[in-house]
């Protein structure tokens, strides 16, 4: 069987507000089947790299997204997971409604059809929340809006999945449930996922990769070699032999 | 038209149907209530019932610039100048240099101030305080037409965009996500707004109409689960409150948009009761 050889490719882009430059000169590619995590300091310009590749976010350079035969995608479909979905918690909109504001093209106050009922429900069976479809998500509790989240950004299926410190807002016990399903959804489906985080344990335990940002990509690497990487120890201020993680 | 007056002749048992400037009032109500519910939702949803109050205080200017062109109608005056002003608005917020509502505040203040000197220059302001407190039985048969070809044009677009603006209203970076040129359909949105407050403002009144926007919203939040209560309940409670409030006017002899507002506030302090048993 073919390798699937679906990607993203960030090119040499960058990021200016006003006069202060945010990001300049990246380049990052992230591939099938890899979780590439994004690390560095608070302000080093991670969550804006993430911006960029969704398009909320002027920049210079390219974002080139690629299928699982290596051609060029003009509309990549993006799935993305936000750190804390930052909304009116008293809004009565229910995980149903939500999946189908992107599914329906009539007001969702109309009603929702059967077959999309039916579909949000597999979606989120995929990651174990197929019993929250009817809440409103003001309602669920950390862990279950992300999952429900995950389960929002994969459908329809992405080209690539953005993870922006996805468990934040998550007890300990949901934040290994949490990376568990991504890593199991990983290999299933062909995507690349970049993944934002300050917590160098999840990213060691979960990515294969990660990327050194400070205003630029300082250096990529496997993630078995973080630890030992002269750069990352002085950045997040570590010693290895500390133990510290 | 004749048709439907007679209909409501035959129809409803008062003694006030024989006035056709009851039935006038009561056919406008009827279209304007449910539509300031449905879209008063989205106004809630996105924080900006200070926005939709701006934008009637935008009027006045529309009217006093109307005044100055010598125009006749000054509907067309004061939706352009709404247009602009929401477009504005929304500009300078989207830039994230100062915070929204001190913006809108600027706004405000500034269009009601700029009117007022405009149309108090000849000494004559009381001429226009009508907009003001709004009278709603002054409607006539040829305005009610106008009124309903734009509410058609609102409801078509406002069917259209609706699950778009609902998910950029949740999240802007989720939204862009999915593909959705928010900007574009925010704009769309306060143009809509601009279009429905500048368009009934004669009526409604400058100083009321935002709590018409809001309240049967904001009640129906109080009380639903899912967008479908939502949206069925603030429709419900508009109309409601609308039919009741221009009926009980008539009778009391009091101003009927004021009364409106009246029985909505009243709806919304039972709706925050049962809200609060509740949880």
């Amino acid at each position: 069987m073919d390798k699937c050889r679906c990607s993203v490719k960030i090119e040499n882009l960058g990021v200016k507000r006003g006069n202060q430059i945010i990001l300049k000169n990246v380049t990052l590619t992230a591939n099938h089947a890899e979780i590439m995590a994004l690390i560095g300091r608070n302000g080093a310009g991670k969550t804006t790299l993430l911006k960029s590749i969704i398009g909320s976010m002027e920049h210079t350079g390219n974002v080139k997204f690629f299928n699982s035969r290596g051609e060029k995608i003009d509309n990549p479909k993006i799935g993305y997971v936000p750190q804390r979905l930052s909304f009116d918690r008293n809004t009565p909109i229910t995980v149903l409604d939500m999946f189908c504001t992107n599914s329906a093209r009539l007001p969702i106050w109309l009603g929702h059809g059967k077959s999309r009922t039916q579909k949000a429900k597999e979606s989120l069976k995929k990651v174990g929340a197929e019993q929250l479809i009817n809440k409103p998500i003001g309602k669920l509790s950390g862990g279950e809006l992300q999952r429900v989240l995950l389960s929002f950004a994969l459908t329809p299926m992405p080209d690539i999945l953005l993870l922006d410190e996805p468990v934040s807002a998550v007890d300990r016990k949901g934040i290994s449930a949490f990376y568990n399903l991504v890593m199991s959804l990983r290999s299933e489906y062909h995507m690349p996922i970049i993944l934002v985080s300050h917590d160098l344990g999840h990213v060691r335990k979960y990515a294969t990769a990660y990327a050194l940002i400070d205003h630029t990509i300082i250096e990529t690497n496997k993630v078995i070699n973080m630890l030992n990487s002269k750069n990352v120890q002085r950045t997040f201020g570590i010693n290895i032999s500390d133990g510290e993680i | 038209m004749d048709l439907i007056y007679s209909l409501m002749e035959t129809l409803l048992p008062f003694s006030w149907v024989q006035f056709s400037f009851m039935k006038n009032a009561l056919l406008a109500i009827i279209m304007i209530a449910p539509l300031f519910g449905l879209v008063g939702t989205m106004i809630v949803n996105n924080n900006m019932s200070f926005f939709s109050d701006a934008l009637g205080h935008s009027a006045l200017t529309g009217i006093a610039i109307g005044v100055m062109l010598g125009i006749d109608n000054y509907i067309i005056s004061m939706m352009a100048f709404a247009a602009i002003f929401a477009l504005g608005i929304s500009m300078i917020t989207q830039s994230g240099i100062s915070s929204s509502d001190t913006i809108i505040g600027v706004f405000s203040s500034s269009g009601v101030a700029l009117g007022i000197v405009i149309l108090s220059m000849n000494g004559g302001f009381a001429r226009y305080s009508n907009y003001l407190v709004g009278d709603i039985l002054s409607i006539t048969r040829n305005e009610i037409k106008v009124l309903a070809i734009v509410l058609l044009i609102v409801i078509v677009i406002w069917i259209l965009s609706f699950n778009k603006l609902m998910l950029s209203s949740l999240n802007t970076d989720l939204a862009l996500s999915k593909g959705i040129n928010v900007r574009y359909y925010k704009n769309i949105f306060v143009l809509l707004i601009a279009l429905i407050v500048t368009v009934s403002i004669k009526w409604v009144g400058m100083l009321i109409i935002n709590s018409l926007l809001v309240l049967p919203a904001a009640s129906a939040r109080n009380i639903a689960n899912n967008m479908r209560a939502y949206h069925i309940y603030s429709v419900l409670i508009s109309l409601f409150s609308g039919v009741s409030g221009l009926i009980l006017s008539y009778y009391i002899g009091t101003a009927a948009g004021a009364t409106i507002v009246l029985i909505s506030s009243v709806i919304f302090f039972i709706t925050l009761f049962i809200n609060l048993i509740h949880k």
